[in-house]
């Protein structure tokens, strides 16, 4: 991450993004650990 | 419940009893030491280090691993796990005796104790979050107190002063969560001031929540661990509603902490994004942090995962004792080896031996008490004058 930010706004752009698609991947990555998680409880 | 050799008949010869005589007589006398001499008599405390392991260790990590007493009674009587029912009172006694020993540990690190009162007859300092720690945990130890009075009132044979302090279990436990939630996130408050003494990978306008959550986390795997080790200990002393349900409690909790691992992991990557650290976890720094996140939480989030998916309690018992490792690595890094992180070796912080002897003789005070308490008092039993109180109101 060698991004130089000359603005507070390009700043908060940039780390934003970046945890807007941390979001999304957390909530899926928790949906498919919900699912290993409980492969036990099928029986 | 099985009745082995009564007190009279054991020794008082024993391994554990000789090494806790050894530490209470170095304790006492540290603690002389400390109270005749001041602060430099036994510490490496300094104007830079104002903060060592009795807050590092004592207070933050003894608050920490306390909250198993707030999140069993959350289980049990919030989200109606009555299942759980048999680990609320040793948690709520881990919890009481946790709480007592960071009062009892804050005693030796401030430096006129007799004040300890003053924020709320003299003074309050209602700026400082300290204030806000001060009085949650004041109150939270008197709730303690209060849901873990009924155990002692069974064991003294106080029938209507049990009765009466039952009654108030749903209201303390509700004030006990709104308290916890309060003063284990303000600890990680006190660090929002310092923004240029915490490591930047540790430091975060989140630091609250991180504890707060990080609370939960060691919650969980204390009553676990403690469970183990009660087992191991105490097991004559324990019902058949306590042998049965103390693996599936191990089974619930360890897929709790599952999830509530892995979001923290995730609330923790999001910080490092939010403020771009990416770069600084190429350092020792950042190698130590990865250790912590990864080495500790993430290797725990996954065993637990595992464990509980394929029920498998032993497994999940060795990952409750990792993740309490881990959660004390947190809070030390937080105050102690992240804290300071940019002044030079000559000025950086170890505790003395005297201070490792206080938190040691602290801790070995509270192995001497719960071991007291277990021995002679309903936790790991129910008084068989209550037995079928709790059934008859619609409980387990």
């Amino acid at each position: 991450m060698d991004n130089i930010f000359f603005t507070l706004h390009e700043f908060l752009l940039h780390t934003e993004n970046f945890t807007y698609l941390l979001i999304v991947a957390t909530l899926v990555g928790i949906a498919g650990f919900w699912y290993f998680l409980t492969g036990g409880d099928e029986d | 419940m099985s009745q082995e050799a009564t007190t009279a008949n054991r020794s008082f010869i024993t391994p554990f009893n000789i090494i806790a005589s050894i530490i209470v007589l170095i304790g006492l006398f540290l603690t002389v030491r400390r109270f005749s001499g001041g602060l430099g008599a036994v510490t490496n405390l300094s104007d830079n280090n104002a903060w060592g392991i009795w807050i590092g260790f004592d207070l933050l990590t003894g608050v920490a691993l306390a909250a198993g007493g707030y999140v069993t009674a959350a289980a049990v009587y919030i989200f109606g796990m009555k299942k759980y029912h048999s680990a609320v009172r040793p948690a709520v006694l881990t919890g009481f005796l946790g709480y007592a020993l960071v009062v009892l540990a804050l005693h030796y690190d401030v430096g006129r104790p007799w004040r300890l009162p003053y924020p709320f007859v003299v003074q309050q300092g209602t700026t400082s979050v300290l204030f806000e720690v001060a009085a949650c945990v004041a109150l939270y130890l008197t709730v303690l107190f209060l849901e873990f009075s009924p155990a002692a009132l069974e064991w003294l044979g106080l029938k209507r002063a049990r009765n009466l302090a039952v009654k108030f279990t749903l209201v303390l436990v509700v004030f006990g969560i709104i308290l916890s939630t309060l003063h284990q996130s303000s600890l990680g408050a006190l660090f929002l001031i310092a923004p240029s003494k915490l490591h930047p990978l540790w430091y975060s306008s989140f630091i609250p929540i991180y504890f707060f959550v990080s609370s939960i986390i060691a919650g969980l795997s204390m009553v676990i661990f403690e469970s183990t080790l009660s087992y191991r200990f105490f097991s004559s002393k324990m019902d058949e509603t306590h042998l049965k349900e103390k693996d599936d409690i191990a089974l619930g909790f360890g897929k709790a902490a599952a999830y509530v691992i892995a979001g923290y992991i995730a609330i923790q990557i999001m910080g490092l994004g939010a403020d771009n650290d990416w770069h600084l976890l190429g350092s020792l720094y950042g190698l130590w942090y990865l250790v912590e996140l990864f080495g500790f939480f993430g290797v725990s989030c996954l065993l637990y995962a595992i464990g509980a998916r394929e029920k498998n309690l032993k497994l999940i018992r060795w990952t409750a004792a990792w993740t309490v490792l881990g959660v004390i690595m947190n809070r030390f890094n937080v105050s102690l080896i992240a804290f300071n992180w940019q002044l030079p070796s000559s000025d950086r912080y170890f505790p003395s031996w005297m201070e490792i002897g206080i938190s040691v003789f602290l801790v070995t005070l509270g192995l001497i008490a719960f071991r007291f308490i277990v021995t002679r008092m309903p936790i790991l039993y129910e008084h068989p004058d209550y037995r079928d109180a709790h059934r008859a109101k619609g409980g387990s």
